[in-house]
């Protein structure tokens, strides 16, 4: 069970844009693949049926679904990582300042409990969706479907997801992102990438953040990148600070390049 | 918590069989768990009982099939025992972040009558 995000602690339900989310409403029929009966019987009235299905089947699809709509939409859509506390809002509003001019960008904000991230990034002109989670510690796909509805889509460049501040549970949801984001601030400790591997493996990007504060954490810097290109060897590596917008612009650059070229490959995280 | 939103798909894919095969309650149900998948076991018992309540697999077992960790390597084309997404292979020593089973959350059977 995941420690990190305060699970079960909190309490209510999943929220979008203020509004209760009413399961009923949004019924999704489930037919995506057959019962097959392969069934023997073990004692007289009993029967058993391989079903063989993974559980995160209906998510992937949905987050299958998201992709293509986002695609077609010519959307760069990104879904933000981290544990609590090593600065996504910050690093997300900066991101948002900065490309304004070169592309458009909304914002989808996952929290268990309060609206202050979203107030954070409103009150920077950016258009932004709440979800709140209540106790579920991740988004899903279905609750990336609907917050997107709520936003103006054909006036925006690129979807930044921020996700609830967890480096467990979002591992397992495809949200259907072009590109996972992962943060990991100077001031939490190099080893993180080696604590938690699905999230860091499952990552195209990885960034080190608040790196104005190196120096005052005592980071290794040196152990950080060498723990990062042991987990996740394949991810894009950027080392910024959004406080100071050092290391910013090579980030900046990588987006506006790869919208231009229509994002990226699509990734599968099962 | 993640534990619950698996299980209640578990739960969901178990209904909608017994549905479907026009028989009245699921009696037990098998989940198959992989050591790298991120999900406890015992958080899953405990959503289990909860998610259960008030439908047709209300009383249901839960068993859960553990899937050890294997890994693939390339160099010597053949598969090895982990504990971990990167692991040493014992025959050549190099270590290798391919991995064939392990990450499992699948739901198996379902029995009903």
């Amino acid at each position: 069970m995941c420690q990190e995000c305060g699970c079960g602690t909190g309490g209510g339900d999943v929220k979008i844009g203020g509004h209760p989310h009413d399961d009923t409403a949004h019924h999704h029929p489930h037919g995506g693949h057959d019962h097959h009966d392969h069934g023997h019987r073990h004692s007289p009235g009993t029967k058993t049926l391989d079903l063989n299905l993974s559980l995160m089947e209906k998510n992937d699809r949905l987050a299958e679904r998201n992709r293509g709509f986002f695609r077609a939409k010519k959307l760069l859509v990104l879904n933000i990582v981290s544990s609590p506390g090593s600065g996504k809002t910050t690093f997300i509003r900066e991101t948002a300042a900065k490309l304004a001019g070169d592309l458009r960008v909304g914002v989808i904000v996952g929290d268990l409990a309060t609206d202050n991230d979203a107030a954070r990034l409103r009150v920077a002109g950016i258009p932004v969706v709440q979800i709140t989670t209540g106790t579920v510690c991740h988004l899903d796909a279905d609750m990336v479907a609907r917050a997107a509805e709520q936003l103006d889509l054909d006036k925006l460049d690129v979807l930044v997801i921020e996700n609830v501040g967890n480096l467990v549970c979002p591992a397992d949801y495809d949200l259907g992102e072009d590109l996972r984001v992962v943060l990991l601030s100077t001031t939490e400790g190099e080893d993180k990438p080696l604590k938690y591997p699905p999230m860091f493996h499952s990552a195209q990007v990885a960034i080190i953040t608040k790196s104005d504060l190196a120096v005052a954490a005592g980071f290794d810097r040196e152990q950080a990148l060498a723990n990062l290109s042991r987990v996740s060897h394949h991810a894009e590596i950027f080392e910024l600070s959004s406080k100071t917008g050092k290391g910013m612009q090579a980030w900046l650059d990588y987006l506006v390049n790869l919208h231009a070229h229509g994002g990226v490959q699509p990734v599968h995280h099962h | 918590m993640h534990e619950v939103s698996i299980m209640e798909e578990a739960v969901r894919l178990a209904v909608d069989a017994v549905k479907s095969s026009g028989a009245d309650r699921v009696t037990s149900l098998r989940l198959r768990v992989g050591a790298l998948s991120g999900v406890v076991p015992d958080a899953l018992r405990f959503a289990f009982d909860v998610v259960c309540r008030g439908t047709v697999a209300e009383g249901a077992s839960l068993e859960i099939e553990p899937v050890a960790a294997v890994s693939w390597c390339s160099a010597c084309r053949s598969e090895f025992a982990g504990e971990d997404y990167f692991n040493e292979c014992p025959r050549c020593h190099k270590v290798s972040g391919e991995l064939q089973r392990g990450r499992e959350i699948e739901i198996a059977t379902v029995e009903m009558n």
